[in-house]
């Protein structure tokens, strides 16, 4: 046995089904390997960014760590981009790259560079490995350190020679012990008891839910918790379907970009309960402020969260899903929170029934949202790009018990389509949307590839401003002095590039269309482009 | 203030830069860092002194603990801490000034490691403080080079981290 069929041998008793990869000369022996081995399935990407991205959404609706490997050199440093991504929105990710001799290292030889070092800063942790004979114990490792704790991307960079190189025998390690690396699970019991004497006392209490709720798998959990102790929830970028939109006790999402009604309740509670969240500048604006104004809990699984963003009055550093069970068998108050939650009912009924402006000839995505949302499947995956489109689609497209992902850490554009190649690759029967800007797509069309070679049921939503629209808008405010360098002149006609891959298109101009075209949109038995025409100047705050 | 910080990590390649990468990305300041390998020569210590105040050293504490690589990590209080820097320094020495060079290195407990026609070289181990009153002693002779090790620390008594 060879150090690449070690690797792939290893790979196949991690579980892993499906690898996003790019080949190049140094990956060449992994790859070689790979075609023994049926249980894994392969898909080739068009760039290298996307292997990242289609991995990313494959682990967060599988629940499994994703599997990308690319090349050494180029193949490497465009996959940055795709680890980067991963890593702020702490996604389980594992990525191999191959690597020149290991005896040339250092000389700066072709397609050489220093793809661990390059990652340190956005990696969970990162490997050269050195001798073919400890490839089953790095495997190991790696899918221990990404999946667990506060997962993350780690990086294996296995040079050519080591891929060739015979292994004696293969040592696969039953168990992973690593000294350095003991996350904590359970959450400290007298903490516990803090925690719901905290809820006892609270009157305004709020829930802020982030991506950690997802990572954990505590969704339930964490409305038990809200429904038990009766706490309005607000969520994050990365926490927003979480709850069904029409939950009572569900407020929307806070942050600078977030529902008005949301952020009235951070600012007005008296307890803050933290729970999967990092309190990023995004989410929470005034970390000092809520600091001062109200009581802090804060639940999270990496302790180095906690006292970063906010210095809460009560942190619970663990798994989040095993915390919140802990605090719902040790019996958590009924808070007296009345009043308090038919202050907020009234916010969020002024913010549902938010009346969106209408231009001939356009369409207003907050429109195209809410009609759109009733006609998805109880559980559709939608993937969502970044700028006005995303910020459109997280305030306004009505939840229910699917999921919405996006690039929340890192605000990558490009990520939606990839992402959604991994979900349909995890889930081919799930229904799942993209949308997109019409400068988000361009940075990723090269994947409709991917979506016409294995026929994916895909609906992509593409919002044509033709225009950075995001950009666009904050560059007509002060202390800019109005658009410039965003127009996306020369872009193509979007609904041939999609026939060119076989795939069919429509296209929608007129609000009272919608309907209709959403339908014929959602019902097209195979993946479908839909393009809705959107002015230049709309505001996210229109 | 100056706090004190020991990390036990595993001996291996790439481990320091991951920690001296951590230290500037975000953004905390090194004082000093040394490193040498323990009694098991699978494990590092490294003593890195920060000048900061104890919510920074908190963040650095925990950011340094995500390192898989690193096994253990205290903030050594100054009062149960001993911390020691070695120094050696070459001074200008004439037949004029030489004595008086002794005379410093006497009261420090300083040893001469080199003498040449025109220089000296001494040799100091000692608080890091005391090292900058020895710098700052010798400085009007006229300092040719200085190597300073940084400081390296133990807590008192028995146990340990
Ligand atoms: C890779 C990358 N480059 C640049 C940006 C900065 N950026 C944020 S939003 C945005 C505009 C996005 O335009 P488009 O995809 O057309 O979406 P719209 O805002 O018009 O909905 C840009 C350029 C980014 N987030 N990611």
């Amino acid at each position: 046995m060879n150090g690449a069929q070690a690797l792939i041998e290893s790979l196949r008793r991690e579980g892993v089904e499906r690898i996003f990869g790019y080949a190049g000369a140094t990956i060449c022996p992994a790859v070689d390997a790979l075609r023994e081995v049926p249980e894994i399935a392969y898909t080739l990407v068009r760039t290298e960014q996307n292997a990242g991205h289609m991995a990313s959404g494959y682990a967060r609706v599988s629940g499994k760590t994703g599997v990308c490997m690319v090349t050494s050199g180029p193949g490497a440093t465009n996959l940055i981009t795709g680890i980067a991504t991963a890593y702020l929105d702490s996604i389980p990710m594992v990525a191999i790259t191959g690597q020149v001799p290991s005896y040339l290292l250092g000389r700066d030889i072709f397609q050489e560079v220093d793809i661990t070092g390059a990652v340190a800063p956005f990696s969970k942790h990162s490997y050269l490995v050195k001798d073919a004979s400890q490839i089953p114990r790095v495997v190991r490792e790696a899918f221990h350190i990404a999946s667990t704790g506060r997962p993350g991307p780690v990086l294996i960079d296995i040079p050519i020679d080591i891929q060739e190189g015979r292994l004696e025998e293969f040592h696969w390690p039953e168990e992973v012990n690593i000294r350095g690396y003991k996350p904590s699970v359970r959450g400290n019991d007298l903490q516990i008891k803090r925690v719901a004497e905290a809820i006892a006392k609270a009157r305004q209490p709020l829930i802020c839910a982030g991506g950690g709720v997802w990572l954990a798998g505590a969704r339930e959990e964490l409305v038990e918790l809200a429904e038990t102790a009766r706490i309005p929830v607000v969520k994050t970028m990365m926490g927003i379907g979480l709850m069904p939109t029409n939950h009572p006790l569900n407020m929307g999402m806070v942050g600078a970009h977030g529902n008005h009604c949301a952020n009235q309740a951070l600012a007005k509670s008296d307890l803050l309960i933290m729970v999967g969240t990092r309190a990023a500048d995004r989410a929470i604006t005034a970390p000092d402020e809520i600091q001062r104004r109200m009581a802090t809990i804060h639940i999270d699984v990496d302790p180095a969260e906690i006292g970063k963003n906010m210095q809460a009055a009560v942190p619970l550093v663990g798994n989040v899903k095993v915390i919140l069970r802990q605090l719902l068998e040790g019996g958590v108050p009924v808070t007296d929170s009345a009043a308090w939650r038919e202050k907020l009912r009234d916010y969020r009924a002024a913010e549902l029934s938010r009346q969106f402006p209408r231009r001939e000839g356009y369409v207003f995505p907050g429109t195209v949202m809410r009609k759109l949302g009733g006609k998805l499947e109880d559980n559709a995956v939608v993937c969502v790009d970044v700028g006005q489109n995303q910020i459109f689609t997280c305030k306004y497209l009505p939840q229910k018990h699917g999921r919405l992902l996006t690039s929340g850490g890192l605000g990558t554009m490009g990520y939606a389509l990839p992402a959604a190649i991994g979900v349909k690759a995890a889930q081919p029967e799930r229904q799942t949307l993209v949308v997109c800007g019409d400068g988000s797509f361009q940075m990723a069309m090269n994947e409709l590839a991917a979506v016409a070679c294995a026929g994916m049921d895909l609906k992509i939503l593409l919002f044509r401003n033709n225009t950075l629209g995001l950009v666009h808008q904050i560059q007509s405010r002060a202390p800019y002095h109005g658009p410039f360098g965003v127009a996306l002149d020369g872009s193509p006609d979007f609904g041939k590039i999609a026939g060119a891959y076989g795939i069919p298109s429509l296209t929608v101009n007129d609000e009272d269309q919608l309907d209709g075209a959403i339908s014929r949109f959602l019902e097209e038995p195979g993946p479908c482009l839909m393009i809705c025409d959107v002015h230049p100047d709309v505001s996210t705050t229109d | 203030m100056k706090q004190t910080i020991s990390v036990l990590v595993e001996n291996q390649a790439g481990v320091l830069n991951r920690i001296t990468g951590l230290f500037s990305r975000r953004a905390f300041n090194i004082d000093s860092l040394a490193v040498g390998v323990t009694d098991d020569p699978a494990i590092s210590r490294i003593t890195i002194i920060v000048d900061s105040g104890n919510s920074v050293v908190e963040q650095v504490e925990k950011q340094l603990n995500k390192l898989i690589e690193v096994i253990k990590v205290r903030t050594i209080p100054e009062d149960k801490m001993i911390g020691r820097e070695l120094v050696l320094l070459k001074v200008n020495a004439t037949n004029k000034t030489r004595q008086d060079i002794m005379t410093i290195c006497d009261i420090m407990g300083a040893k001469v490691t080199d003498i040449s026609p025109t220089s000296m070289t001494l040799e100091l181990s000692d608080t890091p403080d005391r090292i900058d009153t020895f710098e700052a002693m010798l400085r009007p002779f006229s300092i040719l080079e200085v190597a300073r090790t940084g400081m390296i620390a133990l807590q008192k008594g028995g146990g340990k981290i």
